[in-house]
């Protein structure tokens, strides 16, 4: 038999869904915890990106914030910060993620305030409005299509890093490709390559409806212009 | 030489420790070496087959298109999936953990160096057209060079993601320093192997970095010029 039969009789398998360790257990988590380390990136990114772009400083950070990030292995994280006063379990993968989240929402959120119209800022202070009500009222609507880019970006990222945390006995769908490695190659080999569809299939998935959320959110004139930009500016970050 | 840290009576499990360096430094230096080696193939295979892909994608329109978007896609699917997709097939060992690596970096690679092509100037294109440059010479002796601060990001970008990317490769039991940090993992969580093999890989990432950018200064003499 080869893999991809073995794949496809892994996959017919009701039990295999529906077991405790099943598909759809693995699926829960995956989603749970990608979901709580977007939530908690955009926490922590959204609020920097949004005021450095408005004070116009920063730049040099967001950068740096990047690059080092780049540099740093996802399977690094994931094994340090379970050692520390997180524990093991799922916060220290959730904050692991939350940091390759952080990046993409970051220069994202930056971008997008610094690339308001400079024309529409200046008609605002004119009208009065604080320096808070520019920023509330004119800057971030126009931001809007950049957020959703960096939204976008992030999650993908963070639900196809979330693979990786199977390292750590993190749960997660990434558990199933794993279980398949700890086999041997010819008896997993079916196993191993049905986890990887599922997980590649959950990414392309994610990737897909946030695509279309994304053109939802984003205003009609604003739309052609903007998304190849935002895109651009977060694409420097991608991977894992 | 070596630090007071170490000196403790009880060195319990550190985060850093002189001591676990020089006594497993032949291991280190073997996972230095075997991540290096690794990442250097892959991105030179990577470069190898970038560069006639965004060519392609630069002289026709119709294929930018398809290119840039399988770029996306497969950029898309998780390392992991990856590595379950090619293993069987390839087995286990580092012509896998190649292959995988390889791709990632051709997709950023590629993405960079159509991005460099396409910003060449039109004026510029003209004028060699007028000075009587084919396609091959207008390629190699105008758009290329002109694209080259492009394609030199593309590769940085490429490398340093390389580098964090080939610790997945434990997973076929080729994973240069990956293998460090997940077998200090596995040892009672062994504090100073994880640590060591975290600092090292940022450090590798950073020096080739390093490397490549002193190559692109050296590459692009008219960008230093330009500069007041």
């Amino acid at each position: 038999m080869s893999a991809i039969e073995q794949a496809v009789v892994w996959l017919n398998d009701p039990l295999n869904w529906t077991n405790p360790g099943g598909v759809l257990d693995r699926l829960t988590e995956h989603l749970t915890m990608s979901a709580a380390a977007v939530a908690l990136g955009c926490l922590l990114a959204w609020p920097v990106g949004l005021w450095l772009g408005h004070t116009g400083r920063g730049g040099g950070l967001v950068v740096l914030v990047s690059n080092v990030t780049l540099a740093v292995p996802t399977l690094a994280l994931l094994t340090i910060l379970p050692l520390t006063f997180l524990g093991f379990g799922q916060p220290s993968v959730v904050v692991a993620l939350a940091v390759f989240a952080v990046p993409p929402l970051l220069a994202n959120a930056y971008t997008g305030i610094r690339q308001a119209d400079p024309e529409a800022r200046d008609a605002a202070r004119g009208m009065g409005f604080s320096g808070w009500q520019v920023l509330r009222r004119v800057e971030l609507p126009l931001a809007v299509p950049y957020l959703a880019a960096g939204f976008r970006t992030a999650a993908v990222q963070v639900v196809a890093t979330a693979a990786l945390a199977s390292f750590v006995n993190g749960g997660g769908l990434g558990q199933i490709i794993r279980a398949g490695f700890g086999l041997d190659i010819a008896a997993g080999g079916g196993q191993i390559l049905a986890g990887g569809l599922l997980v590649a299939g959950l990414a392309i998935l994610v990737e897909l409806v946030l695509a279309v959320v994304e053109r939802l959110v984003t205003p009609r004139p604003l739309r052609r212009a903007r998304r190849r930009a935002a895109r651009r500016a977060a694409s420097a970050v991608t991977g894992g | 030489m070596s630090f007071r840290l170490s000196y403790r009576a009880d060195p319990g499990n550190p985060w850093f420790s002189w001591q676990y360096v020089r006594d497993n430094s032949d291991t280190i230096i073997a996972a230095v070496g075997e991540h290096a080696s690794l990442t250097a193939r892959a991105v030179l295979i990577a470069a190898l087959v970038a560069l006639p892909l965004a060519v392609a994608a630069h002289w026709y329109r119709s294929l930018t298109g398809p290119i840039l978007a399988l770029t996306g896609v497969l950029y898309t699917i998780p390392s992991l999936a990856l590595f379950a997709f090619l293993a069987p097939y390839l087995g286990i060992g580092a012509v896998t953990v190649l292959s995988v690596v390889a791709l990632y970096a051709l997709l950023v690679i590629v993405r960079n160096a159509v991005a460099g092509l396409s910003q060449v100037p039109a004026e510029v294109r003209e004028a060699a057209e007028g000075m009587g440059y084919g396609r091959w010479g207008r390629l190699l002796r105008v758009e290329l060079p002109l694209a080259l601060p492009g394609i030199l990001t593309g590769l940085r970008l490429a490398t340093v993601s390389t580098v964090a990317l080939v610790t997945v490769g434990v997973v076929v039991g080729r994973g240069g320093l990956g293998q460090l940090i997940f077998a200090g993992f596995q040892n009672n969580f062994y504090k100073a192997q994880i640590m060591t093999g975290t600092l090292l890989c940022v450090l590798l990432a950073l020096l080739l970095d390093l490397v490549l950018a002193g190559v692109g200064r050296l590459l692009t003499p008219w960008l230093r010029r330009r500069l007041p």
